[in-house]
């Protein structure tokens, strides 16, 4: 449904970055040091029909821009992108009709109503106005926004609004539905109605991208995840894959007042450690049928003389992903 | 979401509905000027108030309490019916290119600055270039609406009798191109300028251009000061008064019919492309 090969987008230095909606984050992020910033890094990307394909990542993993490219936006510097088979370079205004987006920031016509954004935006994907009414009115309920029918957009909550750019854009029944971040800023309430909306969605056959930098999401959504870092995908698995990718069973963080390396060399040792990795506060430790580790940890800790200040036990999660491959955490 | 009769979104289904290119260029791009009169629809009293407030002070201080006091142009009788004459075509070419920087040069502002709304209209299935255009397109619409509603002000406001003569040819084709150029020039403007030089546009563009666009006087009259008829040629506001003059009047010089069409299909092109370029600029990345 989605097919990239080698898709590259370098910003020229200083970078302009991508106007508001697109993020702006990567490009500013990436291009901080003033140098040409390639944003996105020969991509090959294969997206199927009916699946939730979710980019995770960073602020300025590229993400942003990947979709920009896909959605007709962001113009690649190199590489080629197909969507449902059409060529989004040559063909930006043929896509156009395949794909539904909804962008980081509120892009709701604010002379409209609540109704009337829908039933405009159905016009312009060329649906009369009697079916443009229709599907309008059917998704004012489906997305419980009936009430707020002759509102006007700018009245709308964060979340409400939020409903009604995700409603909007699917109203033209598209292919393949992008959703840029679609939770950020959400209230939990917000957040959690949304993931219901989404795989509701994606049980009706909907193909959907997101990208996001809340692994939870990710993991809850996705059939498939891409660890996405400086324009590159570092793994490609569904979540269970990628934690399994983790040669762990238990993962233990240890936060302590000490060089990182220092704290990896004395907690790798241990006896079922199979991998540490350096955080800020501190060291990530993967742990294999290791019986016992918090003691023992404490007691290693204790012989080389470090205070530890703050110790907690998980199962591997996509953030230990994120961490193993590029020794930070998913939000730096 | 409960409704789960709802379509599916089988990958068939999806490109079962992809229309030829150009066809669903051509729906998106009437649905978009739909979109854009629903919303003047709304807003006409703000449209009316926009457009009616300045002509008709301006008309009604110089051609009504001008001439009953007494006072300035011509001073009464012959003199001021030839400028409240000469004026009409100036109030309404004025009023038209008033709108073409308030329908499309201030909101795009706006929109580039703040709402990005626009974002989600560049994602309707026709070129970028026909987005932009749309917006001339209705702004064009919005220039016209503002001549016919200043038309009546022209005539009825001042104190002494307008004669007019309505070349009703030079009319209905000057009429449109210049409401096109008017409205091209607020997309140039509303793609270039950043929402903090706003104000600028007035300081620096409108009120020069009305000014010294020959609306209080024709062209030709301008001839004891050489270095400024000349000077005066680059504002495109010259030649849609001088169109006008031609379309609506007798006895007031105005310049050559030909170099009046000429300049306004010079300048609308030109200064549509640039709009459209820097359009692009702002929306493409």
């Amino acid at each position: 449904m989605i097919r990239t090969v080698a898709l590259t987008k370098r910003y020229p230095g200083p970078p302009a970055g991508p106007p508001g909606g697109w993020g702006g984050g990567p490009s500013r992020a990436a291009g901080s040091n003033g140098a040409a910033a390639v944003a996105v890094d020969q991509l090959d990307l294969e997206v199927r029909g009916g699946e939730i394909f979710g980019l995770l990542g960073p602020n300025g993993a590229g993400k942003t821009t990947t979709i920009g490219m896909l959605t007709t936006r962001v113009i690649p510097t190199a590489g080629e992108a197909w969507v449902a088979g059409i060529d989004v370079v040559a063909e930006p205004a043929r896509a156009k009709q395949l794909i539904g987006v909804v962008t980081q920031t509120n892009t709701l016509d604010r002379s409209l109503t609540v109704y009337e954004n829908l039933f405009f935006h159905g016009r312009y994907f060329g649906m009369s106005g009697h079916d443009a009414k229709a599907e309008a009115n059917r998704l004012l309920e489906q997305f419980r926004l009936g009430e707020k029918a002759k509102t006007d957009v700018n009245a709308l909550s964060g979340g409400m609004a939020q409903r009604l750019m995700v409603a909007r854009s699917i109203m033209h029944k598209p292919a393949v539905l992008f959703l840029d971040e679609p939770t950020a800023g959400l209230d939990p309430q917000s957040r959690l109605s949304l993931w219901a909306t989404v795989q509701e969605l994606n049980a009706l056959g909907q193909t959907i991208l997101l990208t996001t930098h809340y692994m939870e999401e990710a993991d809850q959504l996705c059939g498939r995840v891409a660890i996405m870092d400086h324009g590159k995908i570092l793994a490609l698995d569904t979540p269970s894959g990628l934690k399994r990718s983790v040669d762990a069973d238990t993962v233990v963080t240890v936060a302590a007042d000490r060089d990182s390396a220092q704290l990896a060399s004395v907690f790798g040792a241990l006896d079922g450690v199979t991998k540490t990795d350096p955080i800020p506060e501190g060291v990530v430790v993967h742990v294999r049928g290791g019986r016992g580790i918090l003691p023992r940890i404490l007691q290693a800790a204790e012989a080389a003389g470090i205070e530890v200040n703050d110790l907690s036990v998980a199962e591997p999660t996509l953030e230990t992903v994120f961490i193993s491959l590029t020794g930070k955490e998913l939000r730096d | 979401m409960t409704d789960t009769t709802a379509t599916t979104f089988t990958t068939e289904a999806n490109l079962a509905h992809v229309r030829p290119t150009r066809e669903a260029a051509r729906r998106a791009f009437v649905a978009l000027l739909l979109r854009d009169l629903t919303v003047l629809r709304k807003e006409l009293g703000m449209f009316l108030t926009r457009t009616i407030m300045q002509p008709f002070l301006l008309l009604f201080v110089f051609t009504y309490v001008f001439p009953k006091i007494g006072q300035g142009i011509g001073g009464g009788g012959r003199a001021s019916e030839g400028f409240s004459t000469l004026l009409t075509a100036g109030v309404i070419g004025s009023a038209m290119i008033f709108q073409g920087i308030q329908a499309v040069a201030l909101p795009m502002v706006q929109d580039f600055g703040f709402t990005r709304e626009i974002e989600d209209r560049v994602l309707a299935p026709l070129p970028i270039w026909a987005v932009a255009f749309e917006k001339v397109a209705a702004g064009a619409i919005q220039a016209m609406l503002a001549a016919l509603v200043v038309f009546p002000l022209a005539l009825f406001v001042p104190a002494t009798a307008v004669h007019l003569t309505v070349r009703p040819l030079y009319l209905v084709t000057l009429l449109p191109l210049g409401a096109l150029m008017s409205a091209s020039l607020g997309l140039a403007i509303g793609t270039r300028v950043e929402p903090r030089q706003v104000s600028l546009i007035f300081s620096l563009l409108v009120i020069p251009m009305t000014f010294l666009g020959c609306v209080y006087y024709p062209w030709a009259n301008l001839e004891p000061i050489k270095w400024l008829k000349i000077g005066v040629l680059v504002n495109p506001l010259v030649y849609l008064n001088e169109g006008l003059r031609l379309s609506l009047t007798t006895g007031i010089p105005h310049m050559h019919a030909v170099a009046i069409y000429l300049v306004i299909i010079g300048f609308t092109a030109v200064l549509l492309r640039a709009g459209i370029k820097g359009f692009k600029k702002r929306v493409l990345t």
